[in-house]
């Protein structure tokens, strides 16, 4: 299966016939090796601090407590509407470090390449990764690449390693979210997974659903400065949607979280595009969107602190949490009445029926 | 707001109909939906919840993944598979076992299965990749039939060498002659699937309502629609009249729709056809007319499928046939929730998303019915 | 089966019997669809669509009459909620 057509269809830029592309050479660690890294890498990420091949980067901190997280990121399409991988993995980094209450500042990135991928392509992602990075006030201090033979990578890897400094106060996490608590979204739900799913299997919606890759930091920060120590926890809401995301904290805390389905925002893209391909958008990936748990006497100067945040003006109190019920998570439809709300299970498949 | 789907979602209309139908019902009715999109609605509405106690309601064989024959799904795998052959199937089905794994762990092990919404883009793939043989795994009710049909019309008259059908349509009706014919039948009235009606109207149900006295309503699938059929058919039984009635008028004409018929009729012709857990049903199924046969995937291929069902060892664990006639619930077929589980089932009432074990098991688990 | 979902006719592209294709509208997002089986279709008409091609038209008339009487339930409603709370006070 030639799985590197993919990418190739879906990159903004054209690709010629003769284009340059990775060899199975630039891995091998000599001189075109070196001139990749020195010619095509380095440019976009040096700083003053480090410019070299050294094999570690040093950086300064003053003494505080750090928060380290790792990801890999695979994406396919590479490029899609409203982002690609290098932004992708950028955000997805910072955006762990931020829901758990770091202020992000160093991150490595590891490259994995498959042989063949255009250098031009390989240029434009890392040119977005750089462009996140400086949008979120963070450096990429180190790095690595390898390149693998055809067919052994979805046309690149990327794994990044963040770390970031801790702040007080500290979200405590899913294990003190207590009965009573409310459950606020940052924004409308579903758009980063019906990006995705449309523009891999050209579905040709008009418009392409767009991702909301992106960084959290500005969100994260309005809720910590309005209701910093009454935040139980956040996260992104990421592969499996709200749901998993639910599911994990009932899982930690032992509750029920009751959704209300009327209240979560979705947008009408979304919206149609889910009808379409019988898709419910709580199960579907997001890469922008925060699930925030809190005390309940402040969920209103939470989720009024959010809508300021640009981007985040639909933000909205979902639900709340339950003694230990019928289901981990339920949520209120047409009656009135809580079903359960299952877990997410396997890839989101659109159904004919 | 999406127009004709949230106004038939209002939840105080929705309430008010629950109401109407526990007033109207003196006895527990036994209803079926035959539609597996039916069955999916009412489940995730908690519309049987509502309903507990005052009407029954049983899923029936309405879930054309369900039903494909395991047979079908060996030859997409084996097809898949091929050097040079692309199997392009809708995304339900990607999931559904067959004798030796589903399409994607086919996939997974190297076979060139693609997803599509539309079999039209099938025909696209096949135009633009000239090197492909393309098929394309044509399952679903007489619903889809029209759009398998236009598919193979348009390959027709692209003069597309490349493109082919493995054909596994099935048939509602059928389908209920058997359900009625069995000696432990419980049904006492009928949803008649919606979206088929918009196809094949719903005359066709007047012989049938009369031969075994039970109203045939032809119902919707937002909860509005939903409840208005119910209340038809309970109203009806509670008057003990047995007469076929549209309460879905603004998608099904009494005759249908003349000019998805034709296309239909165009490419395919009624076919006896096997249905997973109800051996053949005769008529079940439709083939591909003589003039259209190039397209069929067994001539192209020059391969067979065996008419028996296939069934594996683990496949004969699943009581699908009787969990698809009702005579059995979900929760009381002794493999639910412990060996058979949306994530290991064992066979397509498990795995598809309005399957009736699958939605039983989403909405239902750890709770009895 | 059968999820069919109801979107308004936007802009015809191609009337062709076989290839026709017209631009759809569902909530936010629109698409090509395949005509053949609802060829006098015309822009502002809604349409059922079906794994991509649009099986019948809908009735607006048909729906507004079912509304309408819908709403007449709900109409008895709120006149058996002032009802019931003129009895409680």
């Amino acid at each position: 299966m030639n799985t590197s057509i993919q990418w190739d269809r879906n990159c903004p830029i054209p690709i010629a016939a003769d284009a340059q592309r990775i060899s199975l050479a630039h891995g091998e660690g000599a001189r075109l090796s070196r001139r990749l890294i020195s010619e095509i890498i380095l440019p976009r990420f040096a700083t003053a601090a480090n410019r070299g091949f050294a094999d570690a980067a040093t950086v300064t901190t003053i003494g505080c407590r750090l928060a380290i997280c790792t990801d890999s990121h695979t994406v396919s399409p590479m490029f899609f509407p409203g982002g690609d991988l290098g932004s992708l993995s950028v955000y997805g980094t910072v955006n762990d470090l931020a829901v758990a209450g770091a202020c992000p500042r160093w991150l490595t990135m590891s490259l994995i390449i498959e042989e063949g991928l255009p250098i031009a392509v390989l240029e434009r992602i890392l040119d977005s990764a750089a462009h996140a990075a400086r949008e979120c006030n963070v450096t990429i201090v180190a790095g690595d690449t390898k390149v693998v033979p055809r067919g052994a990578a979805d046309g690149l890897f990327i794994n990044t390693s963040g770390v970031g400094e801790m702040m007080d106060p500290v979200p405590p996490g899913p294990q003190s979210i207590q009965v009573g608590d409310k459950i606020l979204i940052s924004g409308p739900i579903g758009r980063h997974g019906i990006a995705v799913l449309s523009a891999r299997e050209s579905f040709a919606f008009d418009p392409a659903p767009l991702s909301d890759s992106g960084s959290v930091i500005h969100a994260v920060a309005s809720l910590r400065n309005s209701v910093g120590e009454q935040l139980r926890t956040i996260r992104d809401a990421t592969r499996g949607g709200v749901s998993a995301v639910l599911h994990e904290w009932a899982t930690e805390c032992g509750h029920t979280f009751e959704v209300t389905e009327a209240r979560v925002p979705v947008t009408d893209e979304v919206r149609g595009a889910c009808e379409l391909l019988g898709l419910d958008p709580l199960y579907v990936a997001n890469e922008g969107t925060i699930v925030v748990a809190v005390d309940p006497r402040f969920a209103e100067i939470a989720a009024t602190a959010l809508r300021r945040v640009p981007g985040c003006e639909q933000a909205a109190i979902i639900g709340h949490v339950q003694p230990q019920g019928i289901s981990p998570v339920t949520i209120r439809r047409t009656f009135g009445s809580s079903q359960p709300l299952d877990e997410p299970s396997g890839a989101l498949l659109p159904r004919i029926c | 707001m999406m127009k004709f789907i949230d106004e038939f979602r209002d939840p105080v209309l929705a309430t008010e109909l629950v109401r109407r139908i526990r007033a109207t019902a003196k006895q527990p009715w036994v209803l079926m939906e035959v539609c597996g999109g039916q069955t999916h609605s009412l489940l995730r509405h908690g519309i049987d919840v509502e309903l507990q106690d005052a009407v029954e309601l049983i899923h029936g064989p309405g879930c054309p993944v369900c039903v494909t024959d395991i047979s079908a799904i060996d030859l997409a795998q084996q097809l898949a598979s091929l050097p040079g052959v692309m199997l392009a199937s809708f995304g339900d089905m990607l999931r559904v076992p067959g004798s030796q794994g589903s399409l994607l762990t086919a996939r997974a092990a190297g076979a060139n299965v693609m997803m599509v919404y539309s079999p039209v883009d099938a025909v696209r793939h096949a135009q633009s990749h000239p090197e492909l043989q393309v098929v394309f795994f044509a399952v679903g009710f007489e619903t889809t039939a029209p759009a398998t049909a236009l598919a193979v019309l348009q390959a027709h008259q692209l003069g597309l060498e490349n493109f082919s059908v493995l054909v596994s349509h099935v048939r509602v009706q059928p389908a209920m002659e058997v359900l009625m014919q069995a000696p432990d039948n419980r049904v006492q009235g009928f949803l008649a699937a919606g979206h088929v009606c918009s196809i094949t109207g719903y005359d066709l149900y007047d012989d049938f309502a009369q031969r075994y006295r039970v109203p045939v309503v032809v119902t919707g699938f937002e909860p509005v629609d939903l409840l208005q059929g119910i209340l038809e058919c309970v109203t009806q039984l509670e008057t003990g009249t047995a007469e076929v009635r549209n309460t879905y008028g603004r998608s099904v004409a009494r005759f249908g729709n003349p000019a998805a018929q034709r296309v239909v009729e165009t490419v395919y012709e009624i076919d006896d056809r096997a249905w997973r857990g109800f051996g053949v049903i005769p008529a079940g199924g439709y083939r591909l007319r003589e003039n259209f046969a190039t397209f069929d995937v067994q001539r192209r291929f020059g391969l067979t499928r065996s008419t028996e069902t296939n069934d594996s060892a683990t496949a004969q664990r699943c009581r699908a046939g009787e969990v698809l006639s009702g005579r059995l619930k979900p929760c009381d077929c002794p493999e639910f929730g412990t060996a058979c589980t949306p994530d290991s089932p064992l066979g397509a009432p498990m795995v598809s998303s309005e399957g009736a074990c699958a939605a039983w098991f989403r909405y239902h688990r750890g709770s009895k019915l | 089966m059968c999820l069919g979902v109801p979107g308004k006719v936007v802009e015809w592209i191609d009337r062709d019997p076989v290839f026709g294709r017209a631009l759809v509208e569902f909530g936010g997002i629109r698409r090509e669809c395949h005509m053949a089986c609802v060829p006098d279709a015309e822009v502002g008409n809604y349409v059922i669509v079906h794994a991509g091609i649009a099986i019948t038209r809908v009735n607006e008339q048909d729906a507004e009459r079912t509304l309408q009487d819908l709403a007449a339930i709900a109409e008895g409603l709120s006149a058996r909620d002032e009802f019931n709370s003129a009895g409680t006070v």
